[in-house]
């Protein structure tokens, strides 16, 4: 078997699922794309990861201050959840969970600690996304419409 | 002795400290013994003595309680000895020894020898009174350790054995009996050695016991305890030899001794037989003077005349050996000399005394008249031998007058002081006797004896001959020097007999008594030689000296290997120490740059992500994935650095959850699906039925162990397959000859001759048989008979290039790869197979493999897990939906060429409900699938690609590797009959009816959840609208509006969705009121009477709580986010329904 665009986007594909970074949303949405909206996963993904960028980097800010005001990082972090939930990118999501309760409890250790592993995972998952997108893009481009 | 041996024995006490040095004293005991006897079996003859000691010392074994008496009196003795010995008074010691000896007991004869001891000791302190102090110091140390409590049980023993030996050595300088000095020196070193012996023993079991409790607070105390054993040594040594100088001296005293001894006796014999063969003479002369008064007085005429004296005495020369001569003198008055000479017809002679020079010449015929004196003793008769002093006038000679004299007034014999005989020119001694008229009784008055005086016997001692003949009679003459004097005159003592060269040494002078009271004698004898050397002596001192060196060095040795051996101790425990502080720290070295080099490891991934995202050619791009690739290869390193840092400092620890082992490997199949596909290998897992679906243990590890052996088999497989299996030990081991034939078929060349594939392997590929490495196993040696245990194996095979022989043995150690090529050639670190083998050994199982070159490996290890006999409420899962159910119940024919791959694919399908058949060929699948129709039909049927070929129609296409999910998803794509697929469908094409053409707001704050919902939305064919914030949305629905329906998410920055809600319900509200009122006319709100738009929720968390805030705030509904389709439709379907009036068909 040649390793196609499409063969190393299936199993880009497979993997993120069995390493439990997606879920079946994900798969929702690939499935919402069709011709009428031919880029809409790419869009998709793309705007989860500028949104997520932004939002981690306001996290950033706001949990370096030296009074955190934990509503806002409460809000912050439920706008990623949102967004990563809608995306289908499962880990990112169970740990926005993670980090809201201990936005909950007020806990400025906890939300760092939470708050690096959204990160990590977040641009693990982005990487994986810049990946997918390409190959999508090669994939567009072999097989234009 | 005592404190000496006592010294010794403390030393000894000191110095023990290790139990193998008794092996050397044993020995050294042993080598005493031999010498000492050898030494002494010559001299040794008495043996009543040692008899009699022996039953001492028997006694002194048999009675222990009157031994410590002895030792409590010994002590008690020796203080006062001491204190006496301090102010210098021997005498009261011996007054309080006696005292001592008159209270004794039973114990008298003990005490005695213990008192004939100290008093030896007192002796010796006064013959030796230069070294008092050392002998004080030695009673100083006898007395600190008799007196010490703590270790009075110990040494208790010892000092008896102190006691016992200084009675024996004392006993032995004491007693002048050279037999027993044998006996006594081997018990005085056989009891040394035990004492040592013992010591030792019980010193090194202490110190062991010390050694164990307290290693290291010991250190210090062994050291200062060494200190003193090796001073004690010394002591001991030095006492040692001292007490051999001790037993040279005395031995050597005693042979002076007996030398003397034997001198006094053999000049006494000497002198006796002198004097005896002496008085035997002179009796003779005395009888030989009675016969002349007889014979020649008392008859007349008498009977005796020259010829007759001459006969008769030459024929009685035995009776008088000592004697040259005799002569009879006839006592005659100046008034009868003339008719006396004229009756025999010579003149009266002068002696001519002192005229020594012509005495060789002597001729009385020569000799002058004698002198006119008052009377005279003319010789009348003389034996042959003195014949020449016939006529000699006796009185004329000095000595011979005196003699005269004094024998006619006392009656007795006279001697006269040795002088030059005559003619003979011997030194000689002429004894007189005096011949009576009559006899006298004993008490008569001299001038009664003159009176009576008839004539005078002279008998004539030629002295050195007479001794030459005595001693010729005597054995051992050569030996000594005799020497013979007159010592009547004590300041000029007369040399009777013997040379006059002095010999040195001894001397011993014997008083002889010749007889005659007014003359004294001496006899000197000295030995003619030097004494002997006393080799006896010598050897035994040299011995003992010898003895005692050789047991200080073996103890010094001991000593010094003892401390040998604790410096290593100690450098080893330092040195491990270091060891272990340097291994501690590199683990905490390599935990921390390992974390300190992850998190900037992150920051630069994450960087080259983003510079990713950066408007790049394709060279930059190229760049910087390659970096990315790099970065993630090193976090992935610095992990399994990190992980091997963790497992071997035992900080990691086993989780038990219960979980799904299928699902585990499914997952790790995923993993490598993607690679395994580009490389075009086959990937497969078979999980045999009989492992239970639940265990409990560490999911985590489990698969790391699992990934790390596929992934290493990955790196080295380019063509072939990679299988996983997994077994229950018991299982296997039941099924071993099975098993056996299974892999001997796999490298059997199946019969179809079309088969390019020589092997029954999941590839076609011969693959390593494993079965040898699986023997090795514990767990099939023997049965672990733990309840619930589950033993499960798991082998990796692969078709790679195998691992080469010498390889092979270090492949698991870390950092090592089968050699330097492969890392150049696959890269990789070598780590992960170290980390493998640490985890399965953490897990209670084992690990071995199987490799021939060229041909492939096949790992195996084993893991002990737990059955979940609980519920399996949680188990943590990769793939969250459980085994599906869809598909329970349906059939499936699967047709595959190799049985391998048919089973697997068995495994899989099985898992989804599904029955299986199985088909070899496409024509025996087509005849079953004919013959299955009129039966049951199959709903599937699996092809294999190989079987069925390109370009066939086939429905759909799974990939392999085969997992369960991937099959499940596939098989519902394909089934689009299935009844889940029909449901969707209609919900799909329900919803696509419902939504077709509706104007829908879409309000979240979240862009990607609005682009999200919009898509969906979009899809069923709605018209989407998007706000981002409540406000917003109040301003789209304030009516008029076209909106069919509002999607509002719940939780928004500055205005949530229900407080939105809220003011757009109050606006509709008071617009429909206003309509109503008429205030409003309807016209311009598009002819509605009542607004009110469907507001629906969306929230992520549906609970409860959420669903009634949304009823109380006026939403209709709420569905959850991110959407679901039957959710979706069920929420929207009940509102938009009523208002679809036409829904599309």
């Amino acid at each position: 078997m040649a390793a196609t665009p499409m063969n190393q986007l299936s199993a880009l594909v497979n993997n993120m699922f069995a390493t439990g970074l997606l879920d079946e949303q994900f798969q929702q949405l690939q499935m919402l794309q069709d011709a009428s909206a031919p880029d809409f996963v790419s869009e998709v993904v793309t705007l989860f990861c500028d949104d997520g960028e932004r939002i981690i980097g306001e996290l950033t800010k706001l949990l370096e201050k030296s009074s955190v005001d934990f509503d806002r990082v409460d809000a912050f972090v439920h706008q990623l959840k949102g967004s990563s939930a809608s995306v289908g990118a499962q880990k990112v999501k169970n740990t926005c969970i993670q980090f809201r309760e201990f936005c909950q409890q007020k806990s400025r250790d906890g939300c760092l600690k939470t708050l690096d592993s959204v990160r990590t995972e977040f641009y693990d998952l982005r990487s994986k996304f810049q990946t997918l997108l390409q190959l999508e893009r090669q994939i567009q481009g072999f097989y234009p419409k | 002795m005592a404190p000496d041996g006592a010294g010794e024995c403390g030393g000894g006490c000191r110095r023990g400290k290790a139990a193998h040095a008794g092996a050397g004293a044993v020995a050294g005991f042993f080598v005493c013994l031999l010498v000492v006897w050898a030494i002494g079996g010559c001299g040794r003859l008495g043996c009543g003595r040692v008899a009699e000691e022996e039953a001492v010392a028997g006694q002194f074994n048999l009675s222990r309680s009157q031994l410590q008496e002895l030792v409590s009196i010994l002590s008690s003795s020796e203080r006062e000895c001491m204190a006496n010995q301090v102010s210098y008074l021997p005498c009261i010691s011996d007054t309080l020894c006696i005292g001592d000896k008159a209270s004794g007991g039973k114990q008298n004869w003990l005490k005695d020898v213990i008192l004939q001891e100290f008093c030896t000791v007192q002796d010796k302190y006064d013959r030796n009174s230069h070294t008092p102090a050392l002998l004080e110091n030695k009673f100083l140390q006898n007395i600190i350790k008799q007196s010490s409590p703590i270790t009075q049980c110990n040494l208790g023993e010892c000092d008896l054995y102190a006691g016992i030996k200084g009675l024996n050595v004392d006993q032995n300088i004491v007693s002048s009996s050279n037999h027993t000095r044998m006996f006594y020196l081997s018990a005085l070193f056989g009891t040394i050695v035990i004492s040592i012996v013992r010591t030792i023993c019980k010193r090194g079991k202490q110190s062991n016991k010390l050694c164990q409790d307290e290693k290291l607070l010991q250190i210090p105390s062994a050291k200062i305890s060494r200190k003193w054993s090796k001073r004690a040594l010394l002591i001991g040594v030095v006492l040692g030899l001292f007490s051999s100088m001790c037993i040279f001296s005395s031995m050597y005293a005693d042979v002076v001794v007996r030398r003397i001894e034997n001198l006094a006796n053999m000049c006494d014999e000497r002198a006796r037989m002198l004097q005896d063969q002496f008085n035997v003479s002179m009796n003779h002369v005395h009888a030989l003077a009675i016969l002349v008064s007889t014979f020649h007085h008392g008859k007349n005429p008498s009977a005796i005349d020259q010829k007759t004296f001459e006969d008769f005495t030459a024929r009685t020369t035995f009776e008088r050996p000592l004697m040259s001569g005799v002569a009879y003198a006839l006592k005659v008055l100046h008034s009868e000399r003339e008719r006396f000479e004229q009756q025999h017809g010579w003149k009266i002679k002068k002696m001519e005394a002192g005229d020594q020079s012509h005495v060789h010449d002597y001729n009385p015929e020569k000799l002058e008249p004698s002198p006119i004196q008052d009377e005279y003793a003319p010789v009348i008769f003389s034996q042959e031998t003195v014949k020449h002093i016939i006529s000699v006038d006796m009185m004329s000679g000095k000595e011979d007058h005196d003699n005269i004299l004094r024998s006619r007034a006392t009656g007795k014999g006279a001697l006269t002081s040795p002088f030059k005989l005559l003619k003979s020119n011997h030194l000689g001694v002429v004894l007189t006797f005096t011949v009576y008229k009559y006899d006298l009784p004993p008490n008569a008055t001299p001038e009664e004896r003159i009176h009576a005086t008839l004539g005078y016997l002279g008998a004539s001692f030629d002295v050195p001959s007479l001794v030459d003949k005595l001693l010729e009679q005597l054995a051992s003459k050569q030996k000594i020097l005799v020497k013979l004097y007159d010592t009547t005159n004590r300041t000029s003592p007369i040399n009777m007999y013997g040379s006059d060269f002095t010999a040195s040494g001894d001397l011993h002078r014997s008083y002889i008594d010749f007889g005659d009271p007014t003359r004294k004698h001496e006899m000197h004898c000295r030995f003619k030689h030097e004494p002997p050397l006393p080799w006896s002596a010598i050897t035994i001192s040299m011995a003992v000296a010898i003895i005692v060196l050789l047991v200080g060095q073996i103890i010094y040795a001991t000593l010094n290997s003892l401390e040998e051996a604790e410096d290593n101790y100690r450098a080893m425990l330092e040195l491990k120490g270091r060891a272990e502080a340097a291994d501690v720290a590199k683990s905490q070295f390599l935990a921390t740059v390992s974390h300190e080099i992850r998190t900037p490891m992150n920051g630069v991934l994450g960087m080259l992500q983003m510079l990713m995202d950066t408007e790049l050619d394709t060279t930059q791009q190229d760049f910087v994935v390659t970096a990315q690739e790099s970065g993630k290869a090193l976090i992935n390193l610095i992990n399994e650095v990190l992980d091997l840092a963790k497992i071997e400092s035992g900080r990691i620890e086993l989780e038990t959850v219960p979980f799904d082992v299928r699902d585990i490997l499914d997952n790790v199949v995923s993993l490598f699906s993607e690679k395994s596909q580009a490389k075009g290998i086959e990937l497969a897992v078979l999980v045999s039925d009989q492992v239970p679906d639940v265990l409990t243990g560490d999911p985590w590890r489990f698969r790391q162990i699992i990934t790390n052996l596929v992934g290493n088999s990955m790196k080295f497989t380019e063509r072939g397959h990679i299988f996983i299996q997994v077994h229950l030990v018991e299982e296997l081991k039941r099924t071993k000859i099975v098993f056996d034939d299974i892999s001997a078929q796999n490298r059997e060349v199946t019969d179809n001759p079309d088969n390019t594939m020589p092997c029954n392997t999941l590839s076609g590929l011969e693959v390593a048989d494993n079965w040898k490495s699986l023997e090795n196993f514990r767990m099939f040696k023997f049965s672990n008979d733990a309840m619930d245990a589950i033993n499960l194996v798991v082998t990796v095979e692969d078709t790679g290039i195998g691992i080469t022989k010498d390889a092979q043995t270090r492949i698991f150690t870390p950092f090592m790869q089968a050699d330097s090529s492969t890392s150049r050639t696959y890269g990789g670190t070598g780590i992960g197979l170290s980390i493998t083998k640490c985890l399965v050994e953490l897990m209670g199982g084992e690990i071995g493999f199987t490799s021939k070159p060229g041909v492939g490996s096949t790992f195996s290890f084993t893991a002990i897990f737990k059955e979940n006999r609980r519920s399996p409420g949680d188990i943590k899962r990769y793939h969250s939906e459980p085994t599906p159910s869809d598909f329970q119940g349906m059939r499936a024919l699967i047709i595959d060429g190799r049985c391998a791959r048919a089973e697997i694919t068995m495994y899989h399908v099985r898992r989804l409900g599904i029955w299986c058949d199985l088909a070899a060929t496409s024509e025996s699948a087509f005849s079953s699938l004919l013959e299955a129709c009129n039966s049951s039909s199959p709903n599937l049927v699996f092809v294999d690609k190989d079987v069925w070929g390109e370009g066939s129609g086939y429905g759909d296409c799974i990939r392999k590797p085969l997992r369960l999910s991937t099959i499940a998803a596939c098989l519902r794509k394909a089934l689009g009959i299935g009844v889940t697929r029909q449901n969707s469908r209609d919900q799909s094409l329900v919803l696509r009816s419902v939504l077709t053409g509706k104007q829908i707001l879409v309000v979240d704050d979240n862009a990607v959840n609005r682009k999200v919902a919009a898509g969906a939305l979009k899809k069923y064919g709605a018209i989407v609208t998007c706000v981002e914030s409540g406000i917003d949305a109040i301003d789209m629905l304030k009516p008029p509006h076209t909106f069919d329906a509002c999607f509002m998410d719940v939780q928004m920055p500055e205005m949530d969705g229900f407080e939105a809600t809220r003011l757009i319900r109050a606006v509709e509200k008071k617009i429909n009121d206003m309509i109503q009122t008429g205030e409003l006319s309807a016209e311009s709100y598009r002819n509605k009477a009542n607004w009110h738009v469907p507001i629906l929720a969306m929230t992520a968390d549906v609970i409860q709580a959420t669903f009634e805030g949304c009823m109380h705030c006026g939403m209709d509904g709420y569905v959850s986010k991110p959407f679901e389709e039957l959710q979706l439709y069920s929420a929207v379907a009940h509102f938009l329904e009523t208002n679809a009036t036409d829904p599309s068909s």
